[in-house]
């Protein structure tokens, strides 16, 4: 399992799954802004700390866990970056503490980022996300090009795969030599890899046509997205948060974890 | 009464320096099941795009002659339309399932059609039926074998009602239980719903007692044209290398030693009964 | 010499498709490895050139353990054509193509022209020497991956499933030139499932299903057990079909030859003593 498992649909049955996806989609939204509104530690806890019990509902643990591992490399990243340009370019204005806990909120804020869109794609389904974009007005050629898309994912990573193997049984190796050469290396990997994603698309157009693909302007769709009393329940939530971070934004002076520390 | 009628027919890919196929004339009844075969190369995939309009339309080049298929003109209605009289099943199952649920796989060719929501749920549930796999409704197609696959491609044509259906070497990517299985459910569909069969195929052990004609392509042009029986005998596809069935090799060593079976077995269970019968016959 | 000691191998993802394989192959052996998709068979051959390494037990060739040598040492001698040549397939020319594996190998520049040279006659490519692989139809693109393959003349040779989209006359000349490299010393293992083809050639056959091997002998025994035909979810030779039926006559049931069908059904009728 890779990091990036963290998001890709887990198919299980949770009430959390069963949210429409405008719904989720709004609650992300929220939150990205949410999280923009602060830049101190305690508020990004909290809604790092709030979201824990959705993905516990959602029974997305461990792909959750895994994505989170995987991005504390770019949050370590984050972390020394933003202390260095704070250390050198903010000048000695702040204390050293103070550029720590910044630095730390944004990295809380990063990882509240990732949080947030992980429950997002762990708990929808592809289809379910092309459906929503199909009612939302997005044109169904749009729509199904998305779907198809991430159907043939694991697809074309599998036939990586086997270009790979295939080329190094003829003994390449993809690991010697200096930069150019390697670069270089991935060109028996590549050409395959494209020529056969050309093939495919050809493919499939024919078999498309086939099932009379264009036949009519107003597509039917067997499934149907409707917004249940729970969706609007959690829209109503999300707008709730929304207020309350507002508020708490413009009203309620928030303590420093230094400032806290010194008390 | 016929329902696909081709005359003369000749057809050159685009930028082909020579066509695909020649002058091919050729009659088919509704109803029929019909074995297309032939060494590689010698045209039957071309000629079966004819059919539901692939060729002209999504192939470009030029075709001469006439063809007219379910009473139309391919040339002359969209391919959309023909699909409502034509389905055609590909010989890789992967590259002809879109959906991420079988269910909407199958409902595909109807939902471009823009037909009601009930219509489609009760074809589609029929379809799944008729191919057995309603129990594999909800799931997604990539995870399934290759004999599962396909047998959701054929229910997604099914499911759109066609007079015809044409398999393009459906088995290729199959291992031989799964391939004897989809040819088995074919049948059914020819026998129980009348469907019109079109079907390429190479391993004519599996598909020999089903097919009604036998029609052999080679370098172009329609050879042989003939019921089965008659059609394996000809020595001439023997030397194409058209592989005949085993059993036919042995009714026709047999013969050369002066041992006539009686007719030419088209299955390994005709075989034995034949044996069975010339051997009691001896006996008795 | 290949050596397989007790390999286990578990996929990345948790499955685990190969259960216990022990087995030997000898040098100039001609081995089929059949059984349904799914039952190991490609897994089990990719240990063999070191694409994939056992993650219990080991894997030796010529003596060498697999997991201390690269795959591209393996690839010397171990040569595995993969079963769609649209994978390999990306050099401008057929030449370029062929020449690719003797480049990496490190072969000096008059080798490589006359090992060209040879595989392409060998195969039938000479007058494709300077098309481009992407304008040949499937059965060239298959000879050129061939091709491509025998350049290097490795002594062992794997091809993985070799018959899928052939037609008869194709398959034909595959079995032909396999009987050929086999008579040259070669090892040969075939991985398939198309019963009629290894019917046709009789080699070793080894069974598997499940990531185990459930038969391991020749082609003739195995492939006419119909307990292992079922295990393994393939179908018996047609031949075979023919005589499971009559076995209430006396007819042996291991029988997938055309040649033997005819002799021991004539013997039936005319030969033999007392009926």
């Amino acid at each position: 399992m890779s990091m990036f498992d963290g998001l890709k649909f887990r198919n299980v049955s949770s009430p959390i799954h069963r949210i429409d996806p405008r719904a989720k989609f709004i609650y992300v939204c929220v939150l990205f802004v949410i999280s923009v509104l602060f830049s101190q530690i305690i508020p990004l806890l909290t809604i790092f700390l709030i979201q824990i019990p959705l993905i516990i509902a959602a029974k997305v643990r461990r792909e959750w866990l895994r994505l989170i591992r995987g991005s504390s490399f770019f949050a370590i990243i984050i972390f020394i970056m933003n202390i260095i340009s704070l250390y050198f370019y903010g000048g000695q204005q702040q204390s050293l503490e103070s550029i720590i806990e910044y630095s730390l909120a944004m990295t809380l804020r990063f990882i509240v980022l990732v949080e947030s869109f992980s429950i997002f794609f762990l708990t929808t389904s592809p289809d379910m996300l092309g459906l929503s974009l199909e009612q939302m007005g997005v044109p169904y050629e749009f729509c199904f090009a998305f779907t198809t898309a991430i159907r043939f994912v694991p697809v074309l990573a599998e036939e990586a795969q086997t270009i790979i193997d295939a080329q190094r049984a003829r003994g390449l190796e993809l690991e010697k030599g200096n930069f150019m050469k390697r670069i270089r290396n991935y060109i028996p990997v590549l050409v395959p890899l494209i020529v056969n994603a050309i093939r495919r698309s050809l493919e499939m157009a024919e078999a498309m046509e086939s099932r009379a693909w264009g036949a009519s302007k107003k597509r039917t769709n067997i499934y149907t997205l409707k917004m249940h009393r729970g969706d609007y329940a959690f829209i109503l939530i999300s707008m709730v948060m929304l207020a309350v971070s507002i508020y708490a934004r413009l009203f309620i002076k928030i303590p420093s974890i230094i400032q806290i520390l010194q008390d | 009464m016929a329902i696909i009628e081709a005359k003369n027919l000749t057809y050159t890919y685009p930028f082909a320096e020579k066509p695909a196929f020649k002058n091919v004339n050729l009659n088919i009844d509704m109803g029929e099941f019909v074995l297309l075969t032939g060494p590689s190369g010698c045209g039957k995939t071309t000629l079966c795009r004819c059919f539901n309009g692939l060729i002209p339309h999504f192939y470009g080049g030029k075709l001469e002659g006439e063809i007219i298929v379910a009473g139309l003109n391919p040339s002359e209605h969209p391919i959309h339309e023909m699909a409502r009289h034509v389905g055609m099943v590909f010989q890789n199952p992967e590259n002809q399932l879109f959906a991420l649920t079988v269910e909407k796989d199958v409902a595909f060719g109807l939902e471009n059609l823009g037909l009601p929501r009930d219509e489609i749920r009760r074809r589609v549930d029929w379809a799944l039926k008729v191919t057995g796999i309603y129990d594999l409704k909800d799931r997604a197609p990539f995870e399934l074998s290759g004999g599962q696959q396909q047998r959701v491609a054929i229910a997604s044509v099914l499911a759109m009602q066609p007079e015809i259906i044409v398999l393009d070497e459906p088995t290729s990517f199959l291992d031989p239980l799964s391939a004897k299985n989809i040819l088995e459910t074919i049948y059914q569909l020819n026998k129980d719903l009348g469907i019109t069969v079109i079907l390429i195929e190479h391993r004519l052990d599996l598909a020999a007692r089903y097919v009604n004609r036998v029609i052999i392509m080679n370098d172009g042009s329609i050879v042989l044209d003939e019921e089965p029986r008659k059609a394996f005998l000809d020595e001439r596809i023997r030397l194409m290398g058209v592989g005949i069935p085993k059993v036919v090799r042995l009714y026709m060593l047999l013969r050369e030693d002066g041992v006539d079976m009686g007719k030419v077995p088209l299955s390994p269970e005709e075989t034995s009964n034949l044996i069975r019968e010339a051997l009691n016959f001896d006996r008795g | 010499m290949i050596e397989v000691e007790d390999v286990y191998f578990t996929y990345p993802n948790g499955v685990e498709a190969l259960k216990g394989i022990s087995l030997k192959i000898e040098d100039g052996e001609f081995v089929a490895i059949m059984g349904q998709n799914g039952a190991g068979k490609t897994t089990l051959v990719k240990h063999f050139n070191g694409l994939l390494k056992p993650t219990r037990g080991r894997v030796l060739i010529d003596g060498v353990d697999t997991r201390h040598v690269s795959v591209a040492m393996l690839s010397r001698k171990v040569g595995f054509v993969f079963q769609n040549p649209d994978h390999q397939l990306f050099s401008e020319t057929v030449e370029d193509e062929v020449s690719f594996a003797l480049k990496n190998f490190g072969f000096p520049e008059k080798v490589i022209l006359e090992r060209v040279e040879w595989a392409l006659n060998l195969l039938d490519l000479k007058e494709y020497q300077k098309t481009s692989p992407f304008m040949l139809s499937g059965g060239e693109r298959k000879r050129v991956a061939l091709a491509s393959v025998l350049a290097w003349d490795p002594k062992i040779l794997i091809l993985d499933e070799p018959t899928i989209g052939q037609d008869s006359y194709q398959k034909e000349r595959l079995r032909q030139f396999i009987i050929q490299m086999n008579q040259q010393g070669k090892t040969v293992i075939i991985v398939t499932h198309d019963i009629e083809f290894v019917a046709e050639c009789e080699p070793r056959v080894i069974l598997m299903a499940n990531g185990r091997i459930i038969a391991d002998g020749e082609a003739k025994q195995v492939l006419t057990d119909t307990e292992l035909i079922n295990k393994s979810s393939l179908v018996l030779p047609e031949i075979t079909q023919v005589f499971v039926r009559l076995n209430d006559f006396g007819f042996p049931r291991n029988v997938i030859s055309v040649y033997e069908a005819k002799r021991l059904i004539l013997e039936k009728l005319f030969g033999g003593i007392g009926r």
